[in-house]
């Protein structure tokens, strides 16, 4: 049993979510789906347990070896995304309930849960698989399906959002496909290890450096990365919030695992220095893209839109420690994507929590709340200094290791640039606290209750979770150390 | 290439769509030139004949001119001459235009076409390609047709009552066409009856589940468009075709699960039978029918739904 | 000789960039969509174009046939048309409803709409901000 794991980690959610149609009972599908994500989780516990003492996994679907059939190969890398992935799934599932129940109209639930669960398993696909063109294929089913869960509210804006995404997601992905093509003309395989054999005997030729541009640009399009990030702010504030916390902490990452698995364990890292100035380019992206979405930040009026366009920062910080093109920047990467993931989920799913109560996600709503809600506001201002990076977060965590490998690498300005930019997350932040618990509640109404157990147990699971890898860092460090050697290993 | 430009300049977005399934057909007959059979066929029903269809009915809905723009396009203009010498750059190491020494001839590629009547057993490589080699790809490929079903499924609801009042007041269109429903109605069973050849000759010729798919669709497709949602909806229940839209993915992935539990590994179906060949006819015919089945009950659910906006329309007006 | 060894591939260069232009360049919700499907066929026509052998003849085994053109590109395609198709959907059913929700399928006019959205939600941020400075005054005195 446990030797199809690989598999099974993709294809339970992938059979679950048409049995949705057959259930149709929301709340019953709602329990399902539950079971589904936390049934994934603990097999990619138990996938990363392996991987980290036994070593890379492959399986081979229907039984035909690689270049031929396709395969699926978990090593550290996508063995510790994929427990990412499924476990911020689960929690941010137990929320769902109360939410949508709010935000959407009864009859869309089934579809909800199933467009979430196809979600899934697009992103689960994404980190599992080992071939070029399946990559594609499930990128697409996770595209598909977050254009649905971004229009299924009842926010007209949504729909413009979603179409926006759509466009330029569809723009993305075939950028890919172009460049999977041209890898492909090239070499005549699509499975990535043995593109990665065959490709440095073409390193010279135009092709392959053509084939590089279009899926680097195609997939930093996916990622969000300034100045191709205008897609990202609306669909993140006008989507259900349960839509924003999930697409937020995972979608963006995986995006980010694509890009890291081609730049490193496919074309190499030699190819990249040799041929683009990818790391200067992504430095300079990475900055601007920080202190701009920031900025914009600070003017932002609707809650969701505030932190969608932190999100837009916080994919800076990660592109930075790409740029830096060390083990030690990679490991910060590793850790910031992981403990962004965190931080997202908990503030998105506590503003979720908010717009059940109040049924806005208008800062100017929230005046006061910090009294009517405190365990809710809590939970965001944990999440806001996580943001920031104090001490004793997981934003620290990842900051300090950025900032050490950066003058490792003997870049100190950017260091500097990088604490500055956390003085703007504190302004933003401050924002946030100001209205929540500053300014006078203007409607005094006794209806604004706490948020329901239902909410607030996930929410404060992801705020300790925020907490304690803040403090106890060895699972976290551990494995993107790990992860990070071995990809600068496999060169 | 005429087509493609005279599309951008057009705007009337009626002619748009028109010259856009004229240029699919043209580019189904140049895929055939190329040698790919089901390639083309697919293109022609999909693009000439789904999409195409697709957009006319949401142009039912929506102004049929487009306004002209304020802006010049200059960005626009860069961007994509960027691209275009990125692309240019690229083709210039490329391997020449049929060449049979170019890498993607003499890697992965031969195999299937020198073992795969051993190794499957079925004369069309493509399909053998399709669903065995790389069957997981058509089973997400199968997944993304069900996504977008789900996707415009929740996005086009439509409640039950709007439709039963609806109903009452918006006669059939075509309802005094006699011609063209004594046409239509002989030209029905050969449509379906079309559908399940190619379904099932997929192995031999060009076709299978998808195109098969497409086809059947359409006949039902024009059925409705002649004698009317409401006694298409008699013979064919909504709910059923929902369901069976799920029940295509789970008969392709429960053939691979069947695959795991007979101990082999997901959609190998070497297991299925004790003759692997034998296994892998049955596992690909199963495996197409359930593309088939999903494909055609997402073409329908789709054109229902975009009908129905339709009808509602007429309705509240 | 170069150029007419790569003469295929430019014109699928020439229907990339065609089909590119218009989904960026134009504002009508529909004719983006369209460019889209071009934009997407035209990266079909690189890959059969690549598995075009010269003088071969279509993947389906025969035995009066030696040379055969490279299946996989094709059946890479096929998924990628079925891809296509999804997507263009999915965009025509989000058009249906944002015409049903703005009246109008040109971008421009969808943005002037969302401007006006978001400048109500300061006035209100702002303007109740005061609201509640008078408020405390009130009770101040």
């Amino acid at each position: 049993m446990t030797a199809h794991f690989p598999i099974l980690q993709v294809i339970i959610p992938l059979l679950a979510a048409p049995l949705c149609l057959f259930i149709r009972i929301p709340r019953i599908v709602g329990i399902f789906a539950i079971l589904v994500s936390a049934t994934a989780f603990f097999i990619s516990c138990s996938l990363l347990q392996e991987v980290v003492t036994g070593g890379t996994l492959s399986y081979q679907l229907g039984g035909w070896a690689a270049p031929w059939g396709i395969e699926y190969r978990i090593d550290k890398l996508n063995g510790y995304l994929l427990l990412l992935v499924s476990g911020i799934s689960t929690i941010v599932l137990v929320a769902a309930q109360t939410s949508i129940s709010k935000e959407l109209p009864e009859n869309r639930h089934t579809f909800f849960y199933t467009a979430y669960l196809l979600c899934l398993t697009g992103l689960l696909g994404i980190l599992a698989t080992a071939d070029a063109f399946n990559l594609f294929v499930f990128l697409e089913i996770s595209a598909l399906s977050s254009y649905t869960l971004i229009a299924i509210g009842t926010d007209r804006r949504a729909l413009t959002a979603s179409y926006q995404y759509l466009v330029m997601g569809t723009i993305g992905a075939t950028f890919i496909i172009i460049g999977v093509g041209l890898m492909y003309m090239m070499t005549g395989t699509l499975n990535m290890y043995d593109l990665a054999e065959r490709l440095p005997a073409v390193y010279e030729s135009k092709t392959v450096l053509s084939a590089f541009g279009f899926f680097i640009v195609g997939v930093c399009l996916k990622l969000a990365l300034f100045p191709l990030h205008l897609w990202l702010p609306n669909a993140y504030a006008y989507a259900p919030s349960i839509t924003t916390a999930f697409l937020a902490a995972t979608s963006t990452k995986v995006a980010v695992y694509v890009l890291i698995r081609y730049i490193f364990s496919i074309f190499g890292i030699e190819f990249v220095d040799m041929s683009l100035p990818l790391g200067d380019i992504f430095l300079f992206l990475g900055l601007t893209g920080i202190f701009v979405a920031s900025v914009a930040a600070i003017y932002q009026l609707n809650i969701k839109r505030l932190f969608a366009y932190s999100s837009v920062a916080q994919i800076g910080y990660i592109i930075l420690g790409l740029a830096i093109e060390t083990e030690l920047g990679l490991t910060a990467t590793l850790l910031h994507l992981f403990n962004h993931a965190l931080m997202k989920a908990a503030i998105f799913l506590a503003i979720g929590a908010v717009v059940y109560r109040i049924g806005s996600a208008q800062l100017s709503h929230y005046a006061g709340l910090g009294k009517k809600m405190p365990w809710t506001m809590a939970a965001i201002v944990a999440g806001g200094l996580s943001l920031i990076g104090v001490p004793l977060t997981v934003g620290f965590v990842s900051k300090w290791y950025l900032v050490v490998a950066l003058l490792d690498k003997g870049w100190w300005p950017v260091a500097v640039l990088v604490l500055i930019s956390s003085l703007i997350a504190v302004i933003y932040v401050w924002r946030v606290v100001e209205w929540i618990y500053l300014t006078p509640p203007r409607i005094i109404t006794d209806e604004i209750k706490e948020a329901p157990m239902s909410q607030l147990i996930p929410i404060w699971i992801l705020v300790l979770a925020n907490i304690y890898f803040g403090v106890d860092t060895r699972l976290t460090v551990g494995v993107s150390k790990l992860a990070a050697q071995s990809l600068f290993g496999v060169n | 290439m005429v087509t493609a430009i005279a599309i951008a300049r057009m705007s009337d977005l009626f002619a748009v769509v028109m010259l856009s399934g004229i240029y699919s057909l043209l580019s189904a007959s140049l895929f055939l030139d190329l040698d790919a059979v089901d390639v083309a066929f697919t293109e022609a029903s999909v693009g000439a004949g789904i999409s195409t269809l697709l957009f006319l009915a949401t142009l039912k809905l929506v102004p049929r001119y487009e306004k002209k723009s304020r802006y010049k396009p200059t960005l626009a203009l860069g961007v994509v001459i960027a691209t275009g010498a990125l692309l240019i750059y690229g083709t210039l190491d490329m391997p020449h235009f049929g060449e049979a020494d170019a890498p993607v001839h003499q890697h992965v590629a031969p195999r299937y076409l020198n073992d795969s009547m051993n190794e499957v057993g079925i004369p069309n490589v493509v399909t053998s390609v399709l669903a065995s080699y790389r069957g997981y790809d058509t089973l997400g490929e199968t997944l993304v047709v069900f996504t977008a079903g789900i996707g415009v499924l929740s996005l086009l609801m439509v409640s039950r009552r709007t439709k039963e009042k609806a109903l009452q007041k918006v006669p059939a269109d075509m309802q005094n066409q006699i011609i063209l429903r004594v046409v239509a109605k002989m030209m029905l069973p050969l449509i379906l009856i079309f559908a399940l050849y190619v379904q099932f000759h997929g192995d031999y010729g060009p076709g299978g589940g998808f195109q098969a798919g497409v086809i059947f669709a359409a006949g039902i497709i024009l059925y409705t468009m002649l004698f009317g949602l409401s006694l298409t909806q008699k013979v064919i229940k909504t709910e059923v075709v929902e369901r069976l839209t799920a029940f295509g993915v789970l008969l392709y992935a429960g053939v691979g699960i069947a695959c795991m539990l007979l101990g082999g590994n997901f959609l190998d179906y070497n297991v299925l039978r004790h003759d692997p060949v034998h296994g892998q006819h049955l596992g690909i015919l199963l495996v197409e029918l359930g593309v088939g089945i999903t494909v055609a009950a997402v073409m329908v659910t789709l054109f229902f739904k975009f009908t129905w906006r339709t009808v509602k329309h007429k309705y509240n007006q | 000789m170069n150029i007419i060894g790569l003469y295929n591939y430019w014109i699928v260069v020439v229907l990339m960039l065609i089909g590119f232009f218009i989904v960026i360049a134009h504002e009508n919700l529909i004719k983006k969509l369209v460019g889209l499907s071009i934009f997407q066929t035209s990266v079909f026509f690189l890959y059969i174009s690549m598995g075009k052998v010269a003088g071969a003849t279509a993947p389906i085994l025969d035995e009066n046939y030696q040379l055969y053109s490279n299946p996989l590109p094709h059946v890479l395609i096929l998924t990628a048309i079925v891809v296509g198709i999804a997507t263009t959907a999915m965009g025509l059913a989000l058009v249906v409803r944002i015409y049903e929700a703005y009246g109008s399928i040109e971008e421009s006019d969808i943005q002037v709409q969302d401007n006006n959205d978001r400048l109500e939600d300061y006035l209100e941020a702002y303007g109740r901000k005061n609201d509640t400075h008078l408020f405390n005054q009130d009770k101040d005195e």
